[in-house]
């Protein structure tokens, strides 16, 4: 039998192939299930066709619900990757991450990369169907920009996913987390009603972190009809509050996942 | 040189609200043993099993693993220990050796290495010719052993497994005893495991028999069986009480009501057979005489009898 180095600690730990292979395992798993696959790609779309030509009257096109469809996608699929951590925990896989030497932000960050990782395979599916249907008007160094921002956010999104899911010990619970905090969050983010506005709801989207990935994303990535900017928070600020956003829900998801419990067993 | 410890454990309780589930156990399993945690449901093995797999904080009480506190040296712990989970911890979805990478990237090993180790635990459980297959269209017993290779695949120095014998067949289980003796004896892994099956407690160097969180019994099977005062009696009764009642006050001789039945334990088994017969012809239903079993010593350590009698 082989000899299997033992001395291996915290410092000297290969914690990025773990990362790696926690990552590839959701993609994996995604891809292993046709179903998945196919109302992935297929919902979104067409909540744009039917948003765009439901409201065409009030002067919103297809154009404009592009960034939030795009937003919409991330959302949803960040979200549904991390409901696979209730999934680890009821069918098992969990447990046995649990008691392995890896350290638990490689555990996380895997998880993470992994929910993010199917989101912006799936948001670029429709980046492209959108540049063929109706045409890319941004720069290459804008769509660049645009696509790492969408990693952003896919990121803040997962790590929000990752901190809802940890301690829930049912899919079904997680459906009640979705309706009444996820979808609001998309609706009030301006991905649908035209920003600006004012009363306690403009104060809601203003708030809102995700108004800021959806308000870069319409700077940054325009397809068809120009956008309205003009009333957007500018660029910059977009960026910091996107990047802060997924800063605190990774350090939120490490810290979550760190603390043992007797809740980690169910 | 006194054989060193694989498992030392001190004043361990453990508390799930008010329910005690493991209350102040001590004890100690040696390097190299087979060691068996035998107790019925809810005599708190699952939680002595998760406090040591390292899935759950120690509450209350110290345990030293492999040398090393299992407190504050966790990770040194978990680099050497094998864990089979009772529930299944296999991911359906991926192949029989995607699993085993995975797995094998957890524990730091990668490439050529991993690889090697992935190959000799499959054949080692025989199933090098399933690599390939989606672990969901795996029988039970085939996916007992995947799981068995997963906790091996790091090669371990102590393993621990949960009721490994949850949805084996007897084939399957003789075989699953089979090589954990293998490899005690071959690379001197300490295996330690729980189980609620008696028959499968025989097969342990020691058992530690757990009741209502405390250690019970703990010593080779032999010596426990010796340990019960000689042979056991079974007497089937109409009105169990009143018989054991008047045994007692014949010959003091500590008959007690257990499931319904009168036991007593006595030396010359065959003696107090035609003893009893004689004395109550009518009271007595039926005998049994037997040689003490692990379900002996339970009844005999802990008042009870091994399946949930509380009468």
């Amino acid at each position: 039998m082989s000899s299997v180095p033992s001395n291996a600690n915290a410092s000297t730990f290969p914690a990025w192939p773990v990362v790696f292979t926690l990552a590839q395992r959701e993609v994996v798993r995604f891809l292993r299930q046709r179903n998945r696959v196919f109302g992935a790609v297929g919902q979104p779309v067409i909540f744009w066709l039917l948003f765009s030509e439901g409201l065409k009257p009030n002067d919103l096109d297809y154009g404009h619900f592009f960034p939030g469809t795009l937003v919409m996608i991330l959302l949803f699929t960040a979200i549904f990757a991390t409901i696979s951590v209730i999934e680890d925990r009821r069918e098992g896989f969990l447990q046995s991450v649990l008691v392995a030497p890896a350290p638990r932000w490689a555990m996380v960050l895997g998880k993470i990369l992994g929910g993010a990782t199917l989101a912006m395979l799936q948001a670029l599916v429709f980046l492209a169907l959108g540049w063929v249907t109706l045409g890319m008007q941004s720069g290459p160094l804008e769509l660049i920009a645009g696509v790492l921002l969408m990693l952003v956010i896919a990121v803040a999104l997962t790590g929000l996913g990752f901190v809802l899911a940890w301690r829930m010990d049912s899919t079904q619970g997680f459906h009640a987390i979705m309706s009444v905090f996820l979808l609001p969050m998309w609706l009030l983010s301006g991905a649908f009603f035209p920003a600006g506005g004012s009363g306690w709801l403009a104060w809601v989207v203003r708030l809102n972190p995700l108004t800021y990935g959806v308000a870069g994303l319409r700077r940054l990535v325009r397809v068809g009809e120009p956008a309205v900017v003009d009333t957007l928070p500018s660029l910059a600020v977009c960026w910091v509050v996107s990047l802060a956003f997924a800063a605190v829900l990774l350090a939120a998801s490490w810290k979550i996942a760190e603390t043992r419990s007797t809740g980690d067993l169910l | 040189m006194p054989q060193p410890n694989a498992i030392v454990v001190e004043a361990l309780s453990h508390r799930y609200g008010e329910r005690t589930a493991v209350d102040g156990l001590s004890l100690t399993v040696e390097e190299g043993e087979v060691f068996v945690f035998l107790g019925p449901n809810g005599s708190g093995k699952t939680t002595l099993f998760r406090v040591l797999s390292t899935l759950i904080p120690i509450q209350s009480g110290r345990v030293e693993m492999l040398g090393h506190d299992l407190a504050t040296q966790t990770n040194a712990v978990r680099n050497d220990l094998g864990v089979v989970f009772q529930a299944p911890s296999l991911d359906k979805k991926l192949t029989v050796s995607e699993n085993l990478r995975h797995q094998g990237r957890l524990y730091g090993l990668a490439g050529q290495l991993l690889r090697q180790r992935t190959e000799e635990m499959l054949s080692a459980v025989g199933l090098s010719e399933r690599a390939g297959d989606i672990v969901e269209t795996l029988s039970g017993g085939m996916r007992r052993r995947v799981e068995l290779a997963k906790g091996l695949l790091h090669n371990p120095s102590l393993l621990l497994l949960d009721e490994p014998s949850t949805g084996l067949d007897p084939g399957s289980r003789a075989d699953l005893w089979r090589y954990l003796h293998t490899i005690r004896e071959r690379d001197g892994v300490t295996i330690v495991l729980t189980t609620h099956l008696l028959e499968e407690a025989e097969r342990a160097d020691r058992i530690a028999i757990m009741d209502k969180g405390r250690l019970a019994a703990l010593d080779t099977p032999t010596a426990l069986r010796a340990s019960v005062g000689g042979d056991s009696i079974l007497l089937q009764s109409g009105d169990p009480a009143a018989l054991a009642a008047a045994v007692n006050e014949r010959w003091s001789c500590n008959a007690a009501v257990i499931g319904g039945a009168v036991r007593l334990e006595q030396p010359d088994g065959h003696e107090w057979v035609s003893r009893l017969a004689t004395a109550f012809p009518n009271e007595i239903d039926s005998i049994t005489l037997g040689k003490p079993t692990l379900e002996d010593v339970f009844i005999d350590r802990t008042g009870h009898r091994f399946f949930g009698d509380q009468s």
